[in-house]
């Protein structure tokens, strides 16, 4: 039943974006492995440190472009969710460090010894077990997903209520984590990571693992965005977005369907920032600035919402850009550019990338090949979402 | 042994008796004595400058430039006798001299420093300053001062061993009149007294306690108004905005940053030009403000959000895009710090009432901000525009149908809105950091109060604020700064959940739409 589900969801277009992250995940890290450094090919470390995080940031788009995309749910705190499985990874790291930290403490880590904490809090047990934290990497997000929509949906929080309160809910983490005496290292966060499974986080070795990981959580989010968007049940969720109380009117209980996508998009952005941590080496506060979680749904705006493959596009491309920008002398400028790309990106092209391709390559591919017009019609359904709400 | 003349040189002469308990008595009678020369003797002997002739008793001070004086008469000497010694003190003499110099201060000619004497007397209550503390008493004609010596002298008897009940007792009451921090720590602190007085005591204790509870709760409350009016102040162009047209306006934040900016270019104008005006300068600033932030207002009406009317997902990102555009810019023009802006003599300083002190600013600010809510009831209300901005409001459809230019409203509601983040900036000039970060720090808050109100009612957004601000600094005390406001936000989202259009929620159709 799954690779029927599997195989029926992948179009030309799916399966080449399926392909093209598998051979990237497999040949970066083999070219800075393998090839000699200096090589003209060799993929120097760094690089693949930054590429390893723009595909994390590619799975937080994904999530997002699941719930606005299809759903019609715009989030403004999905980086709260991001920061969340961040934090629960960065936990077990902080717990691997064990007695080589710079007070030597076995159980406690550092920034504890230096708050003159005697002991753990509850909250640190278990930690130490890769299991437990992966488990919370998907829990922790998930639960208070679940809680939140739970509370917001039912009560029919809709549209920019509940984008602002979604804002106010990453505001109110942001504000927490800050504090020492929440236990997580306040300001500075969680850093000076060792180990992961036994493996020195520096490492060339762990660091090509680790980005080949995130390549393959990439495509196993985007084959599980790709099954649902298809299913009835995506269909749905399309209803939702484009006529909600007409869906509800039809019998659909409507915020049952969104309490499941929002709830499986809060897993898959923890995910994406577990894997994010350790390539990063550090987790602090400020991945919940509300700032952050908007700028993520740009990445999404700019590669086309609702297109699936756009949004990881577009987190890349932005980031890419980011990193080109503000590393030159045209660092000063980089937020006009970025405050310049919300604007236009909505005004000129509300689309995105893929979205205004598909409209303009749809109609070219259907007249090529037109015995199969009423599947590309049928195509388009799934497609672009219409701008207007 | 000379013939002297009257009580002070006699007092005088007691320094050359080189016995501490003479010194100790000539320090009490000095003190008491009023003479003119009591203070510098008594600041001489204190810094080891006060010798005496143990022959002829006469005391000599030497002047801090080297001349000397006779002590009793104030006359000039030549030089000081040969066998006259510097007076000898001990650790204990060493207090009473402490406090006979607290004493004499006492009697300045003036009354701050009266003022200033008879506090720390309170605070001391040395119990051979009684006499003088009377004295001045008598004598004291401010009427403020001469509450805080009878205060000083009841305090004094209630730590007078030898005191009668009743004397106490009265005492008691004073104290328990004077009713703040210090009255409750000297009462608690009185140690074993007649089981009268304890019991007055204890009386006079808890009711100090009650009523200073109840100050403090007026002390927050004065806080939360304080706040509130600044949330009001932040949120009400985003009333206007987001309650009326329906817009998102992320940028709000940065039209609030633009108006506190054009006060600071307006104080440097004035600064350099013509500094006399400096007291009118937030005069000059508010209209100005109004201007700049309304103008830019229509410009980012005009060019980009009539362009996403109906799609309120898109003109949040829009704008929120702009704000980046518009802190960048402002960096740019005047660098990433925060920049000086003044406060007008007006508004600084502060008073009391009771036992809470108000500063001018936030009463100012609190006053301005009401008079900017009266005025745009009022325009909405009374003027041709406010009634077509209601009209659209409330059906943009047959507004348009009965003529009314809807675009023509729109552009200048939005420019309204933005005009009154701009003033909202001069006031919040005055008691924030100016950077170009200042209104990212309003933005969320706005929000909330604009949400917790319920969206396109002035009203709502009047009781949000001041609700909100209310009840963020009673949370304050009990849970910290940081967590009463964790904890507003968490208490907001579950709010909305309960009724998710607000306080006062707009009802009919029209909400759909």
């Amino acid at each position: 039943m799954t690779p029927h589900i599997l195989t029926r969801s992948l179009d030309r277009a799916a399966t080449a974006f399926v392909l093209i992250v598998a051979a990237v995940g497999v040949l970066i890290p083999l070219s800075n492995l393998l090839l000699p450094q200096g090589s003209m090919f060799q993929v120097p470390t760094y690089l693949v440190a930054l590429w390893g995080k723009y595909v994390c940031y590619a799975i937080l788009a994904l999530a997002i472009d699941l719930i606005w995309g299809y759903c019609g749910i715009l989030s403004l705190g999905h980086g709260a969710f991001f920061a969340l499985g961040g934090y629960a990874m960065g936990m077990y790291l902080m717990r691997q460090i064990g007695s080589r930290g710079v007070y030597g403490n076995p159980v406690l880590p550092d920034f504890m010894v230096f708050l003159n904490w005697d002991k753990l809090p509850w909250y640190w047990y278990g930690f130490d077990k890769f299991w437990f934290a992966a488990l919370m990497v998907l829990l922790v997000p998930g639960l208070l997903a679940f809680c939140f929509g739970w509370l917001a949906f039912r009560s029919r929080v809709t549209g920019v209520y509940l984008s602002i309160i979604t804002q106010a809910m990453t505001y109110a983490l942001l504000l927490g984590f800050f504090r020492n005496d929440f236990g997580f290292g306040g300001n500075n966060g969680l850093t000076d990571f060792k180990d992961i499974l036994g493996f020195n986080v520096q490492a060339e070795g762990t660091r090509a693992v680790l980005f080949l990981l995130s390549c393959l959580a990439l495509i196993v989010a985007f084959l599980i965005c790709r099954a649902i968007v298809t299913s009835k049940l995506g269909k749905v969720l399309i209803a939702v977005r484009d006529a909600e109380s007409r869906t509800r009117f039809l019998g659909y209980r409507v915020e049952s369907y969104k309490l499941f996508v929002f709830t499986l998009s809060a897993c898959m952005a923890g995910v994406a920032g577990a894997l994010y941590v350790p390539q990063v080496g550090i987790i602090n506060p400020s991945e919940f600035a509300p700032g952050n979680s908007i700028e993520a749904v740009i990445w999404v705006a700019v590669g086309g919402r609702g297109t699936l493959v756009g949004a990881a596009l577009g987190a890349v491309v932005v980031n890419y850009a980011k990193t080109f920008f503000t590393s030159g002398p045209l660092a000063p400028y980089w937020l006009f550019m970025l405050g310049a790309l919300f604007i236009l990106v909505t005004l000129l092209l509300p689309k995105g990338i893929v979205g205004t391709f598909n409209s303009w390559w749809e109609p070219i591919r259907a007249r090529r090949n037109s015995p199969d017009a009423e599947s590309a019609a049928r195509e388009d359904g799934v497609g672009a979402p219409n701008p207007a709400e | 042994m000379p013939a002297l003349a009257g009580p002070f040189e006699d007092s005088v002469a007691k320094f050359a008796n080189d016995e501490f308990s003479d010194t100790e008595a000539a320090i009490g009678e000095v003190a008491a004595s009023g003479n003119a020369l009591a203070s510098p003797i008594i600041s001489a002997l204190q810094d080891g400058r006060l010798s005496a002739d143990p022959d002829s008793k006469k005391v000599f001070i030497t002047q801090a430039d080297g001349k000397i004086v006779d002590a009793a008469t104030g006359a000039a000497v030549d030089k000081l006798p040969d066998n006259a010694a510097a007076v000898r003190l001990n650790n204990r003499l060493r207090r009473t001299v402490e406090a006979a110099l607290g004493g004499l201060t006492l009697l300045s000619p003036d009354p701050a420093k009266r003022l200033a004497a008879a506090q720390s007397v309170f605070k001391s209550h040395e119990e051979n300053l009684l006499p003088t503390v009377e004295g001045a008493l008598a004598k004291e004609s401010v009427k403020s001062i001469k509450q805080a010596f009878a205060e000083a002298r009841a305090a004094i008897i209630l730590f007078k061993s030898d005191a009668s009940d009743s004397d106490k007792l009265d005492a008691v009451a004073v104290v328990k009149a004077r009713g703040d921090q210090e009255a409750l720590a000297l009462l608690t602190g009185l140690g074993d007294q007649p089981p009268v007085v304890a019991k007055a005591a204890a009386a006079a204790v808890t009711s100090i306690q009650s009523n200073l509870a109840m100050w403090s709760m007026v002390q927050n409350a004065w806080y939360g108004l304080s706040l509130g009016s600044v949330l009001l102040l932040a949120a009400i162009g985003l009333a206007i905005t987001f309650g009326v047209m329906g817009v998102i306006n992320m940028a709000h934040g940065e039209m609030v940053m633009l108006g506190a900016y054009t006060t600071f270019v307006v104080q440097e104008v004035i600064r350099t030009r013509y500094p006399a005006l400096f007291d009118y300068s937030l005069l000059i600033a508010v209209p100005l403000a109004f201007l700049v932030a309304g103008f830019i207002g229509v410009l980012i009406e005009r060019t980009i959000i009539r362009f996403l009317y109906g799609r309120p997902l898109e003109t949040l990102l829009a704008t929120w895009g702009l704000s980046l555009v518009l802190q960048q810019a402002v960096r740019t023009a005047f660098g990433p710090t925060n920049r000086e802006v003044g406060n007008p003599s007006w508004m600084s300083g502060a008073f009391e009432l009771g036992q809470i002190t108000i500063t001018y600013n936030r009463l100012w600010i609190l006053c301005f901000t009401l008079a900017v809510f009266a005025i745009l009831l009022a325009m909405l209300r009374y003027t041709a525009l406010g009634l077509e901005m209601r009209a659209v409001t409330q059906n943009r459809r047959m507004a348009a149908s009965m003529g009314i230019a809807t675009s023509r409203v729109d552009a200048l509601t939005f420019g309204l809105g933005s005009g009154i983040a701009g003033i909202a900036g001069v006031a919040l000039s005055q008691i924030d950091n100016v950077s170009p970060n200042l209104g990212q720090s309003y933005i969320i808050d706005s929000f909330m109060v604009v949400v917790f109100g319920g969206v396109g009612n002035l009203w709502g957004t009047l009781v949000g604020a001041f609700t909100l601000g209310i009840a963020n600094k009673f949370l304050e005390p009990v849970a910290g700064a940081v967590l009463g406001k964790i904890a507003i936000l968490v208490l907001i989202i579950l709010f909305i959940q309960k009724r998710p259009r607000g306080l006062f929620a707009l009802k009919g159709w029209a909400v759909e739409a």
